[in-house]
């Protein structure tokens, strides 16, 4: 890699919910094209940690920085601004309902990036495409099915041009024989080049993509490395123990 | 004086002017009320906590006083700061208050009924909270309120007869004067009975076309 500078970077991000620590000064930064994946229990902090990168939700301490310049959060058109270059995927698609699928994707490029409408529906258009979901366009959430949504959600993300991609177990929600075309959704994107950190419990799928995999259990990083290493000789007992658990229960193995 | 011709030449023509004062009353009322309390509503479940406490406030108040009381303040209590409405003006005010606060309650119930999913979704796409409310949020919200908000149509174009009350004379203040004269209670306000029916049937019709209209899949009415 080349980027001198990485395209975020964050340093001891914290959360706390009453006296719970949620997270506990998490640090990391991603270079341009490059892949991260989240592992780990539930309630290990993973959605806390994407949610607190994207600022959905504000950390208590920690500061991060895009492409370099760090993200002044207490100005609300840097905020917007900074939650507009980072795009995110839910667990649960979290589609708008009163909108069918074109219009899912065209809305922000109206609102928030201001094109005109015929731009923006052709932008939607091209990229509910590139999803495979161009015969779908008029249809509403309610139509589509989990793994239709989620190709959604994700063109809606990608028509925003963002600089890296949160994806919060965009896979959890969907039915076993639907989980498929997500992927290959995902594993498209990664080929494109696009940087981006998931959290997922298909830790099979995951390191076929990964640079790195970064185990957290109770709001903090255990152990993080190459997919291989973390997967099969883990420094950590509890990253092992972990990892041949959820190998054994989704029937992956490194 | 047969009662045909009293019907014909005197009853009718009376309370069709005061059925269209009536309806002078309603349309305004209905829209200012739905579109303040849209505006009460949000700043209830989205305002920052100056705002939300007023919004507060406004709906104890216009919900909490009777009808006749605000309506006798705006049009025998203003004067005394200095401020004259006209009976009408004074009754529309009035009622787009007092229904607003009733909308409002309507809108909060359907506000807080929309996944916080929602408002992620549009804030990490980049849309301001405003943004956010104002495009995604209501949208949904306003079709599940609508039943509600319906029903409070419904109430205002009865709860018009008090404009009566300040000299604002519609159809029940028509009627009253028609009877006070005529001594034909039963019969007059039988006829006006069926025109507030008639009034408030065609309300309930086009409030459910507009249901139907703005219904969405997954969200129909469901039979089991």
């Amino acid at each position: 890699m080349t980027a001198a500078v990485p395209i975020l970077r964050a340093e001891g991000i914290s959360k706390n919910y009453g006296s719970k620590a949620i997270l506990k000064e998490v640090s990391l930064a991603l270079d341009r094209g490059e892949v991260k994946v989240l592992i780990g229990p539930s309630g290990a902090g993973k959605s806390t940690l994407l949610q607190c990168l994207n600022l959905l939700v504000m950390p208590d301490a920690g500061r991060i920085w895009l492409e370099g310049r760090e993200v002044d959060r207490s100005r609300r058109k840097g905020l917007y601004g900074y939650r507009r270059q980072v795009g995110m995927i839910f667990q649960d698609f979290n589609l708008f309902d009163h909108l069918n699928a074109l219009e899912n994707v065209r809305i922000a490029l109206v609102r928030v990036k201001k094109m005109d409408r015929d731009a923006a529906r052709e932008r939607a258009m091209n990229e509910l495409a590139k999803v495979g979901l161009q015969d779908h366009a008029d249809k509403y959430p309610a139509q589509l099915s989990g793994g239709q949504k989620q190709r959604v959600s994700i063109a809606r993300a990608l028509a925003m041009d963002p600089k890296i991609m949160l994806l919060d177990e965009p896979t959890s929600a969907l039915d076993p024989e639907l989980i498929g075309e997500v992927m290959i959704v995902i594993r498209d994107l990664v080929q494109a080049g696009m940087t981006m950190i998931m959290a997922t419990h298909q830790i099979g799928f995951a390191a076929t993509l990964a640079d790195e995999m970064i185990f957290m259990e109770d709001g903090a990083v255990i152990e993080a490395g190459p997919p291989a290493k973390l997967m099969t000789a883990a420094e950590c007992e509890r990253t092992r123990a972990f990892c041949s658990k959820i190998g054994e229960l989704y029937g992956e193995s490194a | 004086m047969g009662e045909w011709f009293y019907l014909e030449h005197e009853m009718l023509p009376a309370l069709l002017r005061g059925l269209w004062v009536s309806l002078g009353l309603i349309a305004p009322a209905a829209a200012a009320g739905l579109v303040l309390g849209i505006g009460v509503a949000s700043a209830r479940v989205y305002g920052a906590r100056p705002l939300r406490s007023l919004a507060s406030i406004y709906t104890v108040l216009f919900r909490g006083v009777p009808l006749v009381v605000q309506l006798f303040i705006w049009y025998f209590g203003l004067p005394h700061v200095g401020v004259y409405l006209s009976p009408y003006i004074a009754s529309v005010v009035a009622f787009s208050l007092c229904s607003a606060a009733y909308h409002s309650e309507y809108i909060r119930g359907a506000l807080l009924s929309i996944k916080r999913g929602q408002m992620q979704a549009a804030l990490a796409l980049g849309f301001t909270r405003f943004q956010g409310i104002r495009s995604i949020i209501l949208p949904q919200a306003l079709r599940r309120a609508l039943p509600g908000c319906g029903n409070e149509i419904i109430y205002l174009i009865k709860y018009s007869s008090l404009a009566y009350m300040v000299t604002c004379i519609e159809l029940t203040g028509e009627a009253k004067i028609l009877a006070s004269h005529s001594f034909k209670y039963t019969e007059v306000f039988l006829v006006v009975g069926v025109l507030y029916l008639a009034m408030v049937s065609i309300a309930g019709r086009v409030l459910g076309a507009v249901e139907a209209r703005l219904s969405l899949p997954g969200f129909e009415r469901h039979r089991l």
